[in-house]
C-alpha cells in the first residue's frame, strides 16, 4: 500500500513536470535568464505547487500520524549553515548550466534522449560520492 | 506560448498534489535529490522500496501522457561536458545542502522553512549567474 501511493505521488509530480513545461531546459534557463528572453514559467509552477503543500502542511498539523502509519518526519533544523549555502550554489550553477533538477532529470529520462541520461548518470555519481567528499567538508573549520 | 504560465500553475498544482499525497499517506517529505540520494548512497534502506516506487511513478507518468503532445523538445545541450559538469554539480549540491526544488523549494517554502526560503534565494542566484556567465560572458551554452 506504501509503495501503491508513493507511486501515486512520483506520479503526480512527474505529470506535472511533464505538463508544466519543467523538463524543458530552455524553459527553466529562460526564467533564470533575467538579462535574455525572460520566461516567467518556472514562478507559476513553484506558486502552484505550493498551494496543495501549505495545505498539506496545515493538515499535518491537525494529525497524530500519516495515513497508512509511521510517523511524520521530525521538524528540519532551522539552522543556516555553510553547507546549506555550498549546496545550494554549486546546485545552482549546475541548474543553470544544463536547464535540469533532480525531478525533472527523471521525468524526461524516457523522451529527452541521451544528453538527459548523461545529465543523470552524472549525477547519480555526484551523490554517490556526496558522503565521502561531506566528511571532508566537515572536518574544516567553519569559516573556510 | 500566450498560455505557457497556465499549464504551468496546472502542473505545478499537480506537483504540489502529490507532494501533497507523499506527506500525508506516506509521511515523507517530496524531495527528488533526498529520495534519489537515498538510494545512491545506501541511506535509504527501510525506504527503499518506496523510493523507487515514487520515482518509477515520475519515470513513466510522462511517458503515458505523452502521446497527448505531438512533440517534445528538451532543448537540452549536446555538449557532453557541459551536461557531466552540471550532473555533477546537482548531484553534489543538492545532497550537501539536502534538498534542491522540490524538497527546499516547494515543500520546504510552503511550511515557511527558513532553510527552504535560504535554499531557494541561493540556488536561484546562482542559477541566474551561472546562465549570464556562461551564456552572455562565455557561450558555452
Amino acid at each position: 500500500m506504501r509503495n501503491l501511493f508513493a507511486f501515486f505521488a512520483g506520479g503526480l509530480f512527474g505529470a506535472g513536470l511533464f505538463i508544466s513545461g519543467m523538463t524543458d531546459t530552455a524553459k527553466v534557463q529562460g526564467w533564470l535568464d533575467v538579462f535574455g528572453d525572460w520566461d516567467p514559467t518556472l514562478a507559476f509552477v513553484m506558486g502552484g505547487a505550493m498551494i496543495p503543500m501549505a495545505i498539506a502542511w496545515l493538515l499535518r498539523n491537525r494529525r497524530s500520524s500519516p495515513a497508512l502509519g509511521g510517523s511524520f518526519p521530525p521538524a528540519p533544523p532551522q539552522r543556516i549553515d555553510r553547507n546549506l549555502i555550498l549546496g545550494s550554489v554549486m546546485f545552482g550553477f549546475g541548474w543553470g548550466l544544463a536547464g535540469l533538477c533532480p525531478g525533472p532529470s527523471v521525468a524526461s529520462l524516457s523522451y529527452g534522449g541521451v544528453g538527459h541520461w548523461v545529465f543523470f548518470a552524472a549525477m547519480l555519481a555526484g551523490m554517490a560520492v556526496t558522503p565521502a567528499l561531506r566528511r571532508v567538508l566537515d572536518r574544516q573549520p567553519a569559516a573556510a | 506560448m500566450e498560455q505557457d504560465w497556465i499549464w504551468g500553475l496546472i502542473g505545478g498544482l499537480l506537483i504540489g498534489t502529490g507532494g501533497a499525497v507523499y506527506l500525508l499517506a506516506n509521511g515523507r517529505i517530496m524531495g527528488a535529490s533526498g529520495i534519489i540520494g537515498g538510494l545512491v548512497d545506501g541511506t535509504a534502506r527501510d525506504t527503499k522500496w518506496e523510493k523507487l516506487a515514487f520515482l518509477a511513478g515520475v519515470f513513466l507518468l510522462p511517458i503515458i501522457i505523452y502521446p497527448v503532445y505531438s512533440s517534445i523538445d528538451t532543448h537540452v545541450t549536446d555538449n557532453w561536458a557541459v551536461l557531466i559538469a552540471a550532473g555533477l554539480l546537482v548531484g553534489i549540491g543538492t545532497r550537501i545542502a539536502n534538498g534542491c526544488t522540490s524538497g527546499h523549494g516547494v515543500c520546504g517554502m510552503s511550511r515557511l522553512s527558513l532553510r527552504g526560503f535560504v535554499a531557494t534565494v541561493a540556488y536561484i542566484m546562482a542559477g541566474g549567474v551561472g546562465v549570464i556567465l556562461f551564456r552572455h560572458l562565455l557561450g558555452v551554452i
